[in-house]
């Protein structure tokens, strides 16, 4: 053992190798691959309309200017699809760890009666839907079209969440703590919230960001549910009419006397919508890649 | 007694139903919220795929409208919107199988050689970094960096004196360029699964492998990637499941007015039909094709990599 691992240091120590340098530049190039265009995207927003009309703006900013995040701010449309957005996040996130940790405790427990009954119709949605017609005709016999209620309810439960929740709790509370408990006299809901989840926070962590970055950037059911009812459109669906599809316009455009380029506008408004995700981003990470890391040692 | 026996999942024999209901009613409580929501937005959905076999009409509803067995069916195998679906969602979906699932393979191969752990650390943080975005923020970056007139790498061109290319406007390109930003958007946030599986190989499988004086690439065929070989395979056979589906979102992001050959896909054809065309059977019986043919591949991948000696995820 020893010796092989001075054969190691040996080995690595003797030559320079040149393959370490081309995989080094190679990976570094495609992380900068990921990057820059944000950053393009970026300085675009912060230039004044002149330069970015002469496709002058590369990664920094041109004639430096914070007009166009006047414009976005000053539009009341888009801060009510922010204040929509910001709602429907909450509220998803709470009910679905609600749900969650009300399937995944349940089952996670060995003595109960059709435990694997029920684990295997919960675990069934993950490989099979009715699909997206089916869905949509149920939240119109329900009443939900063009409410909030139909970006919230729909979703909560998830299978995937509720699989990673439930072998996280049966692998961290042992039966013998649940045991001693139970002779204590302890009830199912005081051993829940007095042991389970005190010990649960990082998972639960894990699964309301899942839940939580999830509900941010999804449109698709946004753009099947909310059809009138504009108002009650959320930031990602607000964005892709007004950037992706140009159908919808600025609504101070007609009384603005200077005339910006629609193509600051748009990536002011990417920024807009990114800059929640990407503070946040570098404070979640470790917990995202502990999520997907339990989520592949299934059972 | 009786708890501890019941605890440890024995059988408190000669016991009724509603001794154990009684016993664990607090769990049941606990259980009937996640009941009601997957009975709900779930199953109740599946069961509505039904009108797939009927005629529905709006004024007759759900329950009343005509049974017409298959017919439906025979009608949309006869759409040539159809044909064009299917060989689009599979052109889609395989290269993107093809491209999207070995990008992340070898870019975590390549990141397993990178030794600062501070670099590596680095380079993670940015990868991860597209799968955080929404496909209408990464449509729009997209626009902003490719369009013809206006976009970033055809300004480049331009300034290099080459002709721009028309990446998001012209049929094929579109094709090329949706499947590299795929590539984009996903390949770093795939190779956590497989760094962490690369993490746990025994490293005296390495030090073996230098005393029998393997090589950098010797080792990575030999030995990293025999140890990655499960996750390789449970993650293929997921993703099999897919070949039939696709993101709507994605599609919707990235398509334009100009680009109508490739972006007709199944996904995106039951919308048409079902939410902007109102016909509810046709749109549900071509959603259930798709769901059913999905869900055929995966038990078919599962029972393949069973047969192989993998461990198959079913």
């Amino acid at each position: 053992m020893k010796a092989s691992n001075n054969l190691i240091m040996v080995s690595r120590k003797k030559r320079f190798d040149v393959w370490d340098v081309i995989i080094n530049i190679f990976v570094a190039m495609t992380s900068l691959a990921c990057l820059l265009p944000l950053v393009h995207t970026l300085a675009k927003s912060l230039s004044a309309d002149a330069y970015v009309l002469a496709n002058k703006v590369m990664l920094w900013p041109l004639g430096f200017t914070f007009e166009a995040y006047g414009k976005v701010l000053s539009d009341s449309s888009i801060l009510r699809s922010l204040y929509v957005s910001v709602v429907v996040t909450i509220a998803f996130t709470i009910l679905g760890m609600i749900i969650t940790i009300c399937a995944a405790y349940p089952l996670s427990r060995k003595q109960l009666k059709g435990r694997t009954a029920i684990t295997f119709i919960f675990l069934m949605t993950l490989y099979f839907s009715g699909g997206i017609i089916p869905e949509y005709m149920l939240i119109n016999e329900l009443g939900l079209l063009d409410t909030i209620w139909s970006l919230i309810l729909p979703q909560a439960f998830s299978a995937f969440n509720f699989l990673i929740m439930r072998s996280a709790i049966a692998s961290s509370i042992p039966v013998s703590l649940e045991e001693s408990a139970r002779i204590d006299g302890a009830g199912h809901f005081r051993i829940l919230f007095n042991i389970v989840l005190p010990l649960s926070k990082p998972i639960i962590a894990t699964l309301a960001l899942f839940y939580a970055v999830g509900r941010w950037i999804a449109y698709q059911d946004a753009m099947f549910y909310i059809k009138q009812n504009t108002e009650m459109r959320p930031l990602q669906l607000k964005l892709y009419y007004m950037v992706i599809e140009a159908s919808e316009s600025f609504q101070l455009e007609a009384t603005m006397v200077q005339v910006t380029n629609p193509d600051v506008l748009k990536a002011a408004c990417v920024i807009f919508a990114t800059v929640p995700i990407v503070c946040i981003y570098p404070f979640i990470q470790k917990y995202f890649v502990n999520g997907v890391m339990l989520g592949a040692v299934k059972e | 007694m009786k708890i501890v026996n019941a605890l440890k999942g024995r059988d408190v024999d000669g016991k009724g139903i509603w001794f154990y209901i009684k016993r664990d009613k607090e769990l049941y409580l606990m259980l009937l919220l996640p009941i009601i929501f997957v009975a709900l937005f779930k199953i109740a959905p599946m069961f509505g795929t039904i009108v797939a076999f009927k005629d529905y009409k709006i004024a007759k509803g759900f329950w009343d409208s005509d049974w017409v067995g298959f017919q439906v069916f025979l009608d949309i195998f006869a759409k040539r919107d159809f044909a064009r679906a299917i060989k689009n969602s599979l052109l889609l979906n395989v290269s993107d199988l093809i491209l999207s699932f070995s990008a992340p393979i070898i870019l975590s191969l390549l990141l397993n050689e990178i030794k600062s752990v501070k670099m590596k650390r680095i380079n993670q943080t940015l990868l991860y970094l597209p799968h955080f975005l929404s496909w209408v923020i990464i449509g729009a970056i997209a626009y902003q960096l490719l369009s013809l007139g206006n976009g970033l790498i055809n300004n480049i061109i331009d300034s290099l004196g080459g002709t721009r290319i028309p990446f998001l406007q012209a049929d094929n390109n579109w094709l090329i360029s949706y499947l590299a930003i795929g590539v984009w958007q996903s390949m770093g946030w795939g190779t956590i699964i497989y760094l962490a599986s690369m993490s746990a190989i025994n490293p005296e499988l390495y030090e073996a492998a230098i005393v029998d004086g393997a090589g950098r690439w010797r080792k990575m065929w030999n030995v990293t990637l025999p140890g990655i070989r499960v996750t390789i395979v449970t993650l293929l056979i997921m993703n099999l499941g897919r070949v039939m589906g696709g993101s709507f979102e994605r599609i919707y992001a990235l398509a334009n007015k100009a680009t109508t050959e490739y972006t007709t896909t199944i996904e995106v054809l039951v919308y048409r039909w079902g939410i902007e065309g109102g016909n509810f059977s046709r749109a549900t019986a071509l959603g259930l094709f798709q769901a059913v043919i999905g869900l055929a591949l995966v038990i078919l991948a599962d029972r393949i990599a069973k047969k192989l000696g993998e461990d198959g995820l079913l």
